[in-house]
This record gives C-alpha cells, sequence and structure tokens, in this order.
C-alpha cells in the first residue's frame, strides 16, 4: 500500500461511510450497548480512517477496518466505564451479553461478515423503525443511525433547526433506552406487521424527498437517494420478501423519471409531456424483473401492485399507449388490499382513460362526500383537470383555485396557477 | 426483567354498584390470566368517575381530573422483560376491544405496603 493524494483517500472514506455506515454502528452498538457510545466510536473510527489511510494506505477492506476500529473502542471505553456505564443500556437478549464479554475485536470470523453483521444491520433497522416511536422520530433516527446523516444534515430536509432535530433524536434514543425497546429483529408472527412499518418509513423519506412538502425545489434529492440505498439493502438483507422487491421496485420506477419531472426553468412537467427518452430503462427493466417475481405466489402486497401500476405507466411508448385497462385492474387489486382514498382518487385518473371522464368525476364527487380527503391538495386539482376536459371551465377555475390554497410546494402551486390561467 | 405500568382506559369504570357479573367476567379472567403467567406485580381497579374528586392548586372539583372523553379505569404494575413483551400483554387488555384502551408506561419507582398485597 503507498501513499496516496488525500482527495482520495477522502473518496474510499466518503464510500465507506456511504456503503458502511450502518454496518459499522449496528457491530459497534452490540458491543457498546449503547446508541451514543456506538456513534461516537464510530465517528471518530471514521476520523481517525482520514488520517491513518492517508499515512498507510488504503486497508483491503475498509469497512473491515472501521468495524474493528470503532468495535475496539467502545470495548476500551465499556470496560473502563464499566462500573458507572449502568445508564441507558441497549437492551440485547440475554445470550447475546455473554457473546459480548468474550468478543475480541480482532477476531477474524469468516461467519461475521457473512451472516450475523448482516442480521445487526437489520436489528437497528428495526429498532429505528418500532412503532413505540413517533413516526417522525423514526424517519430522523433511521437517517441518523442506519444513514449515518449528520444531525445538521437531517435538520435540513425537515426543514427545522439543528436543535430541534438534536432534541428529538435524543428524545427517541432515551426512549428506546428507558422504556426497554429491544435491539433484534421481531419474531415470526410480529414481522409482517413490523416489516410493514419499516418499508413505510422508508417510502415516506422517498415520497418527502420526491415532491418536497414545501419550500422552492421539487425534490429534495438527497433523500430519494437515501431511501434507494435502504430499500437496496433491505432487500439484500431480506431476500425472500416479496413485498420488499415491491418497495425497491416502485422506487426505482418512480426515480427513472426523476430527471424529467421538470423543465429547464424548474417547471412541473405532466406524465404526458415528459421526454420519454431520457427516463432511465436500465432502472425500469430491474423494477419489471423485481415486479414480475413479486406477482408471482400467492396475492400481491400493496407495495408489488403500487410498483406494477407505476411499471405500466413507465413501460408505455407513449402517454397515448398506456394500458390504462390493466391499470384500473391493478388499481381494484391495490383497493382490496390497501382501501384507500389516495388509491381511489389516483384509480379515478385511470379510469378517466378508459371510461372517460364523466364517470371519473363521480368518483371523485363520491370521495368528496366521504370527506376523508378534505384539504389534500391532489383533490381538487384532479377534479379540476376533468371538468377542464369537460369544457366546465368555471367549475374547473374553481377547483385549480381550492388545489393552489391548499399546496405549499412552490413549483406545484406554479403549475397550477398556469392551469388556471388556461380555464380563465 | 423491568416493570411496566399499564394505565387502562375506558368511558368509565366497569366496576359500577350495579354492574352484572357476565359484565366484570371479561376483565376478571384477563386479570386471572395475568396473575397465573406470573407478570402481574400489582393490579387495581377503580370505582366509577362519578366517585372522583380532583384537586388543582387549592382548587376542589367533583370529577375526574382531565375532562376527557376516556377516564383511567384502573391500573395494573407488570413484570416483562422488554417493551415488545409489555406491550403484548397490554394489548390484551379487553379496555382495548371495548372502545377504550391502555397506555404503557415504564415504572421509574414505587411502593406497595406488604401487608396491602394478596
Amino acid at each position: 500500500m503507498s501513499n496516496l493524494p488525500g482527495s482520495d483517500v477522502e473518496a474510499v472514506v466518503a464510500d465507506a461511510h456511504r456503503r458502511g455506515w450502518a454496518l459499522v454502528l449496528a457491530a459497534t452498538a452490540r458491543v457498546a450497548r449503547d446508541l451514543d457510545l456506538a456513534e461516537d466510536c464510530v465517528q471518530e473510527a471514521y476520523a481517525a480512517a482520514l488520517a491513518t489511510w492517508s499515512r498507510d494506505g488504503i486497508p483491503g477492506n475498509p469497512i473491515g477496518w472501521l468495524t474493528t476500529t470503532a468495535r475496539r473502542r467502545a470495548i476500551d471505553v465499556v470496560r473502563r466505564e464499566h462500573v458507572f456505564r449502568s445508564k441507558l443500556p441497549l437492551l440485547m437478549e440475554p445470550e447475546e451479553m455473554d457473546k459480548v464479554v468474550m468478543v475480541e475485536p480482532m477476531e477474524a470470523d469468516p461467519r461475521e461478515s457473512k451472516d450475523s453483521v448482516p442480521d445487526e444491520r437489520l436489528r437497528l433497522i428495526f429498532l429505528c423503525c418500532h412503532p413505540a416511536l413517533a413516526q417522525e422520530a423514526q424517519l430522523a433516527l433511521t437517517l441518523r443511525l442506519v444513514c449515518g446523516l449528520s444531525t445538521r444534515d437531517i435538520a435540513r430536509v425537515f426543514l427545522v433547526s439543528e436543535s430541534t432535530m438534536a432534541a428529538r433524536l435524543t428524545r427517541a434514543k432515551r426512549k428506546i433506552s428507558t422504556a426497554r425497546i429491544p435491539y433484534r429483529v421481531p419474531r415470526a408472527d410480529q414481522l409482517p406487521d413490523r416489516l410493514r412499518g419499516v418499508l413505510g418509513v422508508i417510502h415516506l423519506l422517498f415520497t418527502t424527498g420526491h415532491t418536497a412538502p414545501s419550500g422552492g425545489s421539487l425534490m429534495r434529492v438527497d433523500l430519494m437517494d437515501q431511501a434507494l440505498h435502504l430499500a437496496r439493502m433491505l432487500r439484500r438483507l431480506m431476500p425472500d420478501e416479496r413485498e420488499v422487491w415491491g418497495l425497491l421496485a416502485l422506487l426505482l420506477v418512480t426515480d427513472a423519471r426523476r430527471s424529467t419531472r421538470s423543465d429547464d426553468r424548474g417547471r412541473l412537467l405532466r406524465l404526458r409531456e415528459q421526454d420519454r427518452s431520457q427516463w432511465d430503462r436500465a432502472a425500469i427493466a430491474e423494477a419489471g424483473a423485481l415486479i414480475v417475481d413479486g406477482l408471482r405466489g400467492g396475492r400481491p402486497g400493496r407495495y408489488v401492485l403500487q410498483a406494477a401500476i407505476a411499471s405500466l405507466y413507465a413501460e408505455a411508448p407513449t402517454y397515448e399507449q398506456t394500458d390504462w385497462t390493466q391499470i384500473v385492474e391493478l388499481y381494484d387489486a391495490l383497493l382490496s388490499v390497501w382501501p384507500s382514498s389516495v388509491v381511489a382518487l389516483n384509480r379515478s385518473v385511470a379510469l378517466a382513460e378508459t371510461s372517460g371522464p364523466l364517470v371519473a368525476l363521480a368518483e371523485i364527487e363520491q370521495l368528496e362526500l366521504d370527506g376523508e380527503l378534505d384539504g389534500y391538495q391532489y383533490l381538487p386539482a384532479v377534479k379540476a383537470e376533468l371538468l377542464h376536459r369537460l369544457g366546465r371551465c368555471a367549475d374547473a377555475a374553481a377547483a385549480y383555485a381550492r388545489a393552489i390554497e391548499l399546496t405549499e410546494n412552490e413549483v406545484e402551486r406554479e403549475f397550477l396557477a398556469e392551469r388556471l390561467e388556461e380555464v380563465t | 426483567m423491568a416493570q411496566y405500568a399499564i394505565l387502562i382506559y375506558a368511558d368509565d369504570s366497569a366496576h359500577s354498584a350495579d354492574a352484572t357479573p357476565e359484565e366484570l367476567e371479561v376483565h376478571d379472567r384477563h386479570g386471572r390470566e395475568l396473575e397465573e403467567s406470573g407478570a402481574m406485580v400489582a393490579a387495581f381497579a377503580l370505582q366509577p368517575k362519578a366517585m372522583a374528586t380532583s384537586i388543582r392548586g387549592d382548587v376542589m372539583t367533583d370529577g375526574p381530573f382531565v375532562d376527557a372523553k376516556e377516564v383511567v379505569a384502573g391500573f395494573c404494575v407488570i413484570d416483562a422483560p422488554d417493551l415488545d413483551a409489555a406491550l403484548e400483554i397490554a394489548a390484551k387488555n379487553p379496555a382495548t376491544q371495548l372502545g377504550g384502551g391502555v397506555e404503557v408506561r415504564p415504572v421509574a419507582g414505587g411502593f406497595v405496603r406488604p401487608s396491602q398485597v394478596g
């Protein structure tokens, strides 16, 4: 190993951070038995890597080096402070505590990297997404502990101050130790429910990035990338879960259109206006393969069906050639596993293409009566477009105005304002 | 092991003066199950909310402290290895299926006079 320019080492450390943080932290949390201590040790290991690798060269297995370094630091602290560290321990199964005592930081156990380490990451993910934590805490903890984002970056993506986010993370970690939320993968009988929670967090991170709830830019690319990274990690960790394939496929196929969702000036483009030649065909194909597998073997779940719908939109050569009939059928299947007014609203968009805008409008008026989507800006937006197509311009204008009132994203608001101008 | 309090919320206590044995049976059965499992540390059923008196500062009022649709109808303290285990026990409380629910809180400390138990 030879000395390398600092920028190369920085790039390797950055890559090890992106790919390896969760693994290093999860392995360190097991010996530290305290999330704050584990975070500190992992942070220090990455800092040490920069200095040591610049001097001695980059090790053959950077993530292994980081894990060993962080775990060794944690073991040192635990031994030194053994008597004092009865505060806020991370809860583990009794037999594992024995293992912790015996574990040697340098041991090169080949099973370590193949079996038990990925399992540790899974524990970390299930810990962060535990339903006893508020969802905003789940999102923040996942970004901090699994993705390794700094508190400042997490605060920035959720548009809160750094001190607010730090307090949110501290409170969540305190609840984990005080209420004894266990650091383990749920039992088989609890797994489907808990996995749904994990998938929900990853999906919410992606959608938060996809349409930032407020502010000037349409997407927050960081969050979408982190969500994709998480979905890929989960697929490696739980290779047999069809809903995990479904979520990954849904994110891939949605993300494939990322570059075409707005024009050069940042204006929102509708599906029929987007340049299909710019869509990421490789991502759409990867999603397609996952969906084909996901639809096999029993009733498909929510994410597989959502991915299948998104993929039909993406695979059509033109907007007009979209297979609307099959999309409506998939929406019917989706409604049966996930009865949701939002799904019903999206179905009505496809229904307008198979059965005409009048039929779709009737569905939307029924949804309005149900009242569940009060305050949801996409309902008046869809309704306005249907009214426009039916030539009812005054009604369309009123609906566009209502949608503008409810929208906080500036790019979307500008788009709606232009539509409003068309009908007035 | 840790201790958790399970606070039971309902429209009112099931233990009113005119409650029938049939009405109480579901609660009693749950209590017996907990006792037999060895998880139960202490359990108390309360009289209806109309029997409550509240004090805030120097002011005394007739009724529960918080004016809400549901009131604390009783509580118990259980032993459980972790929150998941405590939640599993708490979810079996009949109140969760009778329009009310439960709140699970880790216990910070407590005291029961030994002669009062049992």
